[in-house]
């Protein structure tokens, strides 16, 4: 407990159990870190998750061993992802027992080796200090991740000095920060000679905290932006420059500027699928800069011409500064950039984002989120599950500065918004935190209601609700002629009831008409959570839309 | 285009960490054409050899993933580099028609030594570099193998440069 102390932990997220039961006891004598009751170990990882993404400082958990750090796995897969510090502590079985099948045995430790940055097995309680100081440089340094520590109860029971820890070494482990002179200044040069440049900006720009920088970088040089799903909020959403998301489900302008362009300049993204397409077609005729914090990144998925491995932050400065030098080259280079700009301007002018207006009283999905984005002057935070709310909520929500979006982008985590809200909310108790989420995502962890009813949070859950999965729906329908499989939520609770049930505030939005003053009237309240239920039109499509292995210029449109 | 590939590496001595090497070959599809660990003079320290077959790009993508992992201190692809390369085969051969000195003499042959004689059967020991064994396993095929071990290859680069941990290198 000592240790965490040090580390500056606020919160622990867990569950107790038989073998941690002395930890938890050891909770109960102190005061300064609030341990926060789950109902599920998989809310807890995803809690830590959503505190850990809006303060950047690490999200901690504390369960016990078997089915507990099975639950475990999810979230630390989210986490692992999409590159989110977490340290998770199991409770194991007595050292001698290990190995042995004992009651509530896992090996966990190999369960995670391949969903966690690292993880330990505490075999001495000598080793535990260290272990933890270790965890918790590993999860948050270099490209974060989650890190599990697994102890025995007969480590956590035998007692030990404390010995103040104040530096970690690791043999194995050097983060490296800045890359060499030589391939910044290519850089530099690759940018000035190009004509069609895009900012391809990934989560790595939020979680080193570039924001600041890559924002001046694009306004010095004039070159538009365009975010992953990951990287919202890096880059401010109502800067003239802001292209909005690309991929899958990203602007029509936004995927023809980056396969028309003849540069990239990609800042912390892996080339995801579901934002690069068919390979075989993305941005074939530009130059690639890569920079990323991590080495194998680079050259993944796409051969890059310059790869820079270090942090977003510190690389982007010296590149700002290398820039800088020549202030004429830059005017010059500004200017040659405008029919490059217009030529953007008209596709987005040709097919800008349209979604169909409310009609005959029906409630849109995306008017609901336009309306939660009004209300809330686009200061929320804003966690979302997985499925159309989440792409619509990409598409709509506005976000100005970084860490006030939470969402689930490598995994696809449904059941990963409310607890990943209650975490957001507890690190900033006097924000307003918006879980958007589907019908299907929300019953995934709606359980988490009886934690936030517990510590009082304020969070608001607006469930986008037609009945459906409603992107499984959107699949089957473009894609296996709407033979629904499976797809349709044919019981559904009365979540108005439910919500009532666990001692939070319940609303049910039928008509366009109600949507500002129900949101209104659940921004008043302060003491408990509050879920909305928006009955939307059933049969709603994310528009546009890149099909699976497709080129990002093969956009369906409407 | 693919090629073989022989990769050192200095790996922490604590358990696990075999299996999160090998692990990492599995879950990205890599293939290990053999593999051998053992200990260095420095305790902590293990020194693996890993041979395994892809294009520059897969290795590449090899060694930048083995260098993530906490417990590697370094990963090197001696296939750029002049290396010399051994593995030992212990070869153990029908022995009913031929006596101890005809044993001896086929050994000798093979450039490897008797190890052990019974009336049934008789060990050689062979060490070379991949070309040597499987000539010699060749050869041997016509006397009648029974079983052979393999150690696995491993592998050192020729010249003064030496595989240390980067603490040692400061």
């Amino acid at each position: 407990m000592k240790a965490l102390e040090d580390l500056g932990v606020e919160y622990l997220f867990g569950y107790p159990g038989g073998v941690v039961l002395y930890i938890y006891d050891e909770i109960h004598k102190q005061k300064k870190i609030k341990h926060i009751l789950v109902r599920h170990e998989q809310g807890a990882t995803h809690m830590a998750d959503g505190y850990a993404r809006v303060t950047g400082k690490p999200g901690v958990v504390l369960v016990t061993s078997g089915p507990a750090a099975t639950n475990t796995v999810t979230g630390l897969t989210t986490a692992m992802m999409d590159s989110v510090p977490i340290v998770c502590f199991t409770g194991q079985v007595p050292v001698q027992l290990i190995g042995n099948d004992a009651f509530q045995e896992c090996d966990i430790v190999g369960i995670t080796r391949t969903c966690t940055k690292h993880n330990y097995l505490v075999k001495d309680v000598k080793d535990l200090e260290r272990i933890i100081h270790q965890a918790f440089y590993i999860a948050t340094s270099g490209r974060p991740g989650p890190v599990l520590v697994d102890i025995p109860k007969d480590v956590s029971m035998a007692m030990t000095e404390y010995q103040g820890i104040k530096k970690v070494e690791l043999r194995g482990y050097k983060p490296k920060k800045v890359p060499a002179q030589g391939p910044l200044e290519e850089a530099v040069e690759l940018i000035f000679k190009s004509n069609k440049p895009v900012l391809y900006m990934g989560g790595g720009v939020v979680a080193s905290g570039a924001s600041g920088i890559v924002t001046e970088f694009a306004d010095l040089l004039g070159i538009p932006v365009t975010m992953t799903l990951m990287g919202l909020g890096g880059f401010p959403g109502d800067n003239p420059l802001c292209l909005g998301m690309l991929g899958m489900h990203g602007g029509y302008w936004a995927n023809m500027a980056m396969n028309n362009s003849d540069l990239l300049i990609a800042l912390g993204p892996r080339f995801d699928d579901r934002v690069t397409g068919d390979l075989k077609k993305f941005a074939v005729h530009a130059k690639k800069i890569h920079l990323d914090i991590d080495a194998s990144s680079i050259g993944k998925i796409v051969n890059v011409d310059i790869g820079l491995v270090g942090d977003a932050k510190e690389v982007v400065s010296k590149i700002v500064s290398l820039a800088k030098k020549d202030p004429e080259r830059v005017r010059r280079y500004r200017n040659s950039l405008k029919p490059w700009k217009e030529q953007i301007q008209r596709w987005q002018k040709e097919h800008p984002l349209y979604y169909p207006q409310e009609i005959g009283g029906t409630l849109r999905p995306q008017y609901v989120i336009q309306k939660i984005y009004e209300a809330t002057k686009g200061e929320a935070i804003i966690t979302t599950d997985v499925g159309q709310h989440q792409m619509w909520t990409a598409q709509i929500y506005k976000f100005n500065g970084p860490r006030r979006w939470c969402t689930s982008g490598g995994l696809g985590t449904m059941g990963f918004g409310l607890p990943a809200a209650i975490g957001a909310q507890l690190a900033y108790p006097n924000d307003t935190v918006f879980c958007i989420s589907g019908d299907g995502s929300i019953q995934m962890n709606i359980q988490e209601l009886a934690t936030a009813v517990q510590n009082k949070l304020p969070v608001k859950v607006a469930i986008i609700n037609n009945f459906y999965l409603g992107m499984v729906r959107q699949w089957q329908q473009f894609f296996y002629e709407r033979r629904y499989s499976e797809s349709e939520m044919l019981a559904m609770p009365d979540f108005v009831k439910l919500a009532e049930s666990y001692g939070a505030v319940g609303f049910l939005v039928k008509k366009p008409s109600e949507v500002e003053t129900v949101l209104k009237e659940s921004l008043k309240i302060k003491d408990r959570p509050v879920l909305i239920d928006f009955h939307v039109v059933k049969e709603e499509n994310v528009m546009p839309m890149v099909p699976a292995g497709k080129g990002l210029d093969e956009m369906l449109l409407a | 285009m693919e090629k073989r590939h022989t990769i050192s590496v200095l790996v922490e001595n604590e358990f696990g960490v075999l299996a999160r090497i090998a692990g990492l070959f599995a879950q990205k599809g890599y293939n290990i054409e053999s593999l051998s660990v053992s200990p260095t003079t420095d305790a902590t320290l293990s020194r693996m050899t890993i041979v395994t077959v892809g294009n520059d790009h897969v290795v590449q993508q090899i060694i930048k993933q083995l260098d993530k992992l906490i417990n590697v201190l370094r990963v090197e692809d001696l296939s750029h580099e002049k290396h010399v390369t051994r593995e030992l085969f212990l070869v153990k051969l029908e022995g009913r028609s031929r006596s101890r000195s005809e044993a001896e003499k086929l050994a000798l042959e093979m450039g490897g030594k008797l190890i052990d004689y019974s009336a049934a059967a008789f060990v050689v020991e062979v060490t070379g570099n991949e070309e040597e064994g499987t000539s010699c396993l060749e050869k041997l095929k016509k006397q009648g193998i029974l079983e052979v071990v393999r150690t696995g290859v491993i592998a050192v680069q020729r010249g003064e440069h030496v595989l240390v941990s980067p603490k040692e290198k400061l």
